[in-house]
């Protein structure tokens, strides 16, 4: 039973017109308060690099080693998901400081953030779930819903899901090269030679940083501040795979095919939004540590307000899916993460059979009835 | 300079370059004053910025501000002026003013001086909300609004209103070497930061040359509005180099071109520096029979284009196409209709990959139909029209 079935044109698009008025609320109401959130997220991650830096140095002592390596994965975490993420996602380019800004940020990941960009805030939010479309549905490696083709290839992917989560910053830079896209000649090699060129220079010094600059500097702890600075990334890695498998892939976000785009309107934009995310619950601290994408839905929805407001938003999304009867999917990350890799081991092997279609524009289907 | 240093056993410039350079690796993809500024934000080179040491009160809606500069600061010469980006809820807003202290400080700060304009959201935050300690951006100095070297022999400033800035940093300057006071502030409130300003041996009294004969015509509404009151008029009772003439046109009215003849007979053979509210510049110009190269004007306002629901001619700088539009197509068609090779993703206003610079020119969101936009802002092409004649760096 399709999730949108019961509702009427006017419905989804008095449904839109509800998360307009939300965002238009947030947008008006930015200021001092979000920006000091910003600064201050910005000013400790920084810190507490710093901080897990120092105490590397010290790390022949084993609690120095142990508090320095969670200090830098921590902060290598923040960095990634908390500000880099939402800043290249021009959540925080209302500021107007070229120091916060989605144009000019950088960020501590194999992947260049202009790559990372197009495919991710341009590719995966606006076709988000929509197979043949979103790249992200399984990252063109795995098979997370039914309704893609099986593969005998797929037979691996419990064992390659792991190594993808343990070295995920660099399977992310090589999957934003769209390497599928040049056989077809749908992307020039010309392109993408550069592209490559610009993934290996950044490979080249995020490298020299963590493994040859910063042990090279400890002298006699050359092997520890190594051992560390690779835990921190490794720990960055995972915790990062982790959070982003939540958001799409548990049991309950739906897939669309590619004819529901067809002039797709903005309330039913968002429904495909909401229907094709899940979010995890937690503390304050979790959401933080998460880059609030444990407020994957409000994310979706609302790509480019910042994300220290999902929080506050989410009652207020999840009483107009009450309203509108529409579900909201959000459990606890042991749950969610327990439902991802349900999907990718039964996935790995054929079947289930095809589920019917999922969620069909009900604008088309009220013009079928009629 | 490297080679002094080099002889005493201390680290010369390129050394710290190359430590710099080398830091580089450690910090990457940050910079290391990324990380430096956690300790002084005013260590930072790629992005000059200030920080506010004083605030004070010049008349009942006007402050002068003591800023020190950051690193990559350079002098300026008085009478320029300085862009200075300052956050407001949240916000950075950019604006222009003149300096009005000379670069001879010993200190090394200078200062600007803000008279709030009524709705002036800027000129309001920086002279009445605006605390110590405020970390400011700056660009500059610029302007072309100086007095050449060696001055003229005799010189005429008419100033009015906030017109008097960038003129005390002239005169400041002009007659340094003659009248050791204090910087634009009263006696009274006198700041630590003000009291010695003007280093008292400044210049060198072998290096003092003729003082040029200097007469200021200034007007306000009433003795209390004039900033720099009390300055001026100790500085002209001491020098007998400078003959001021305060204008209260509360009283006497508003000065007129044709009372310059009697203030100052010989204005029309002197170089005039002029500096106020653009209906004064524009008689000033009118009634100038002089050679034009003797006349300097000084627009502290930039005329500002009106707009109402209509397009606008939009040129796109760094491609150097242009084009007529109307006011509700996002630029991004615009460009694109114009073969300007545009950067573009969900063309919906959300993933802000179309975004461009405004060089000139105010847009329209056409998402709510606000008009917006200040020169430097990022706009988002997809979801924004012209509204009036804009210029987009593209």
């Amino acid at each position: 039973m399709p999730a949108t079935s019961h509702l009427t044109r006017a419905d989804v698009e008095e449904f839109g017109r509800e998360l307009d008025k939300i965002r238009e609320e947030v947008l008006a109401s930015l200021g001092e308060q979000d920006a000091r959130y910003i600064r201050g997220i910005i000013s400790t991650q920084r810190k507490l690099e710093l901080g897990g830096r120092v105490l590397l140095f010290a790390s022949w002592l084993p609690p120095a080693w142990a508090a320095g390596t969670a200090a830098l994965a921590t902060a290598k975490i923040l960095e990634n998901m908390e500000i880099g993420h939402n800043v290249l996602h021009g959540q925080w380019d209302w500021m107007r400081d070229p120091k916060i800004h989605s144009t000019t940020w950088e960020w501590d990941s194999a992947c260049p953030a202009d790559l990372w960009k197009h495919s991710h805030n341009f590719v995966h939010h606006t076709w988000t779930n929509v197979l043949g479309k979103d790249r992200d549905i399984g990252y063109s490696a795995l098979r997370i819903s039914p309704e893609q083709q099986w593969h005998p290839v797929y037979l691996a992917q419990p064992f390659y899901n792991t190594l993808l989560a343990l070295f995920f910053e660099y399977g992310i830079a090589i999957y934003d090269l769209e390497l599928e896209r040049i056989p077809s000649g749908q992307k020039s090699l010309k392109e993408t030679m550069a592209q490559l060129r610009a993934v290996a220079g950044k490979i080249q010094r995020q490298i020299i940083k963590d493994y040859i600059a910063f042990p090279l500097l400890a002298g006699p702890a050359f092997l520890p501040v190594l051992l560390g600075n690779l835990t921190a990334n490794l720990a960055r890695n995972v915790w990062a795979h982790t959070i982003i498998f939540c958001g799409h892939f548990p049991e309950g976000a739906e897939v669309f095919t590619e004819d529901r785009l067809q002039g797709e309107t903005r309330g039913e934009w968002y429904l495909r939004q909401l229907l094709g995310s899940c979010n995890i619950d937690g503390s304050r601290l979790f959401h933080i540590m998460s880059g609030n994408l444990s407020h994957q839905i409000e994310h979706h929805l609302f790509p480019d307000l910042p994300s220290n407001r999902y929080a506050e938003i989410a009652p207020r999304v999840r009483a107009l899916c009450e309203r509108f009867d529409l579900a909201y999917t959000s459990d606890s990350l042991a749950r969610q993460t327990g439902s991802v890799w349900k999907r990718v081991l039964r996935l790995a092997l054929p079947g289930p059979g095809q589920r019917p279609p999922a969620v069909t524009s009900p604008a088309r289907k009220l013009k079928a009835v009629a | 300079m490297g080679r002094m240093s080099a002889e005493f056993g201390l680290p010369g410039p390129t050394v710290l370059r190359r430590l710099a350079k080398a830091a580089h690796w450690l910090s990457t993809p940050l910079l290391p004053e990324d990380y430096l500024g956690l300790l002084d934000p005013l260590w930072s080179a790629e992005e000059l910025r200030g920080r506010v040491e004083g605030v004070y009160r010049e008349t009942a809606d006007a402050a002068t501000l003591v800023i020190r500069p950051g690193r990559g600061w350079s002098a300026h010469r008085p009478g320029q002026w300085v862009r200075i980006g300052v956050d407001i809820q949240g916000r950075r807003h950019w604006r222009t003013y003149s300096l009005s202290s000379p670069p001879e400080r010993p200190d090394g700060c200078f200062t600007i001086t803000v008279k709030a304009i009524p709705d002036g959201l800027v000129s309001n935050h920086l002279a009445r909300r605006t605390a110590p300690g405020t970390i400011v951006r700056l660009a500059g100095p610029e302007g072309e609004f100086v007095v050449p070297e060696p001055p003229p022999p005799r010189l005429l400033f008419l100033t009015a209103g906030s017109g008097i800035t960038p003129v005390m940093a002239i005169l400041s300057s002009l007659l340094a070497g003659e009248t050791p006071t204090g910087t634009g502030r009263s006696s009274a409130e006198a700041s630590p930061a003000g009291a010695e300003a003007v280093h008292p041996k400044w210049p060198p009294v072998q290096e003092r040359r003729a003082l040029p004969d200097v007469v200021l015509v200034h007007s306000a509404p009433t003795p209390q509005d004039v900033i720099f009151g009390e300055r001026l008029r100790h500085l002209a009772a001491r020098s007998p180099y400078l003959r001021l003439y305060e204008r209260h046109t509360r009283s006497a009215g508003r000065l007129r071109p044709a009372d310059l003849a009697g203030l100052c007979p010989d204005w029309a053979q002197r170089s005039v520096w002029a500096c106020g509210p653009a209906a004064m510049l524009d008689e000033v110009v009118a009634h100038w029979t002089g050679p034009e190269d003797r006349l300097h004007i000084e627009h502290f306002r930039p005329t500002v284009l009106t707009s109402g629901g209509e397009g606008g001619r939009v040129r796109f700088t760094k491609t150097g196409r242009e084009a007529d539009a109307d006011g509700v197509t996002p630029l991004l068609t615009v460009g694109e209709d114009t073969g300007v090779l545009m950067p573009s993703g969900c063309r919906m206003g959300i993933c802000h990959s179309c975004v461009g610079r405004l060089r000139s020119g105010r847009v329209r969101d056409l998402r709510t139909g606000q008009v917006h936009g200040e020169a430097g802002d990022l706009i988002q092409t997809c979801v924004s029209a012209a509204a009036g004649p804009i210029e987009i760096e593209l």
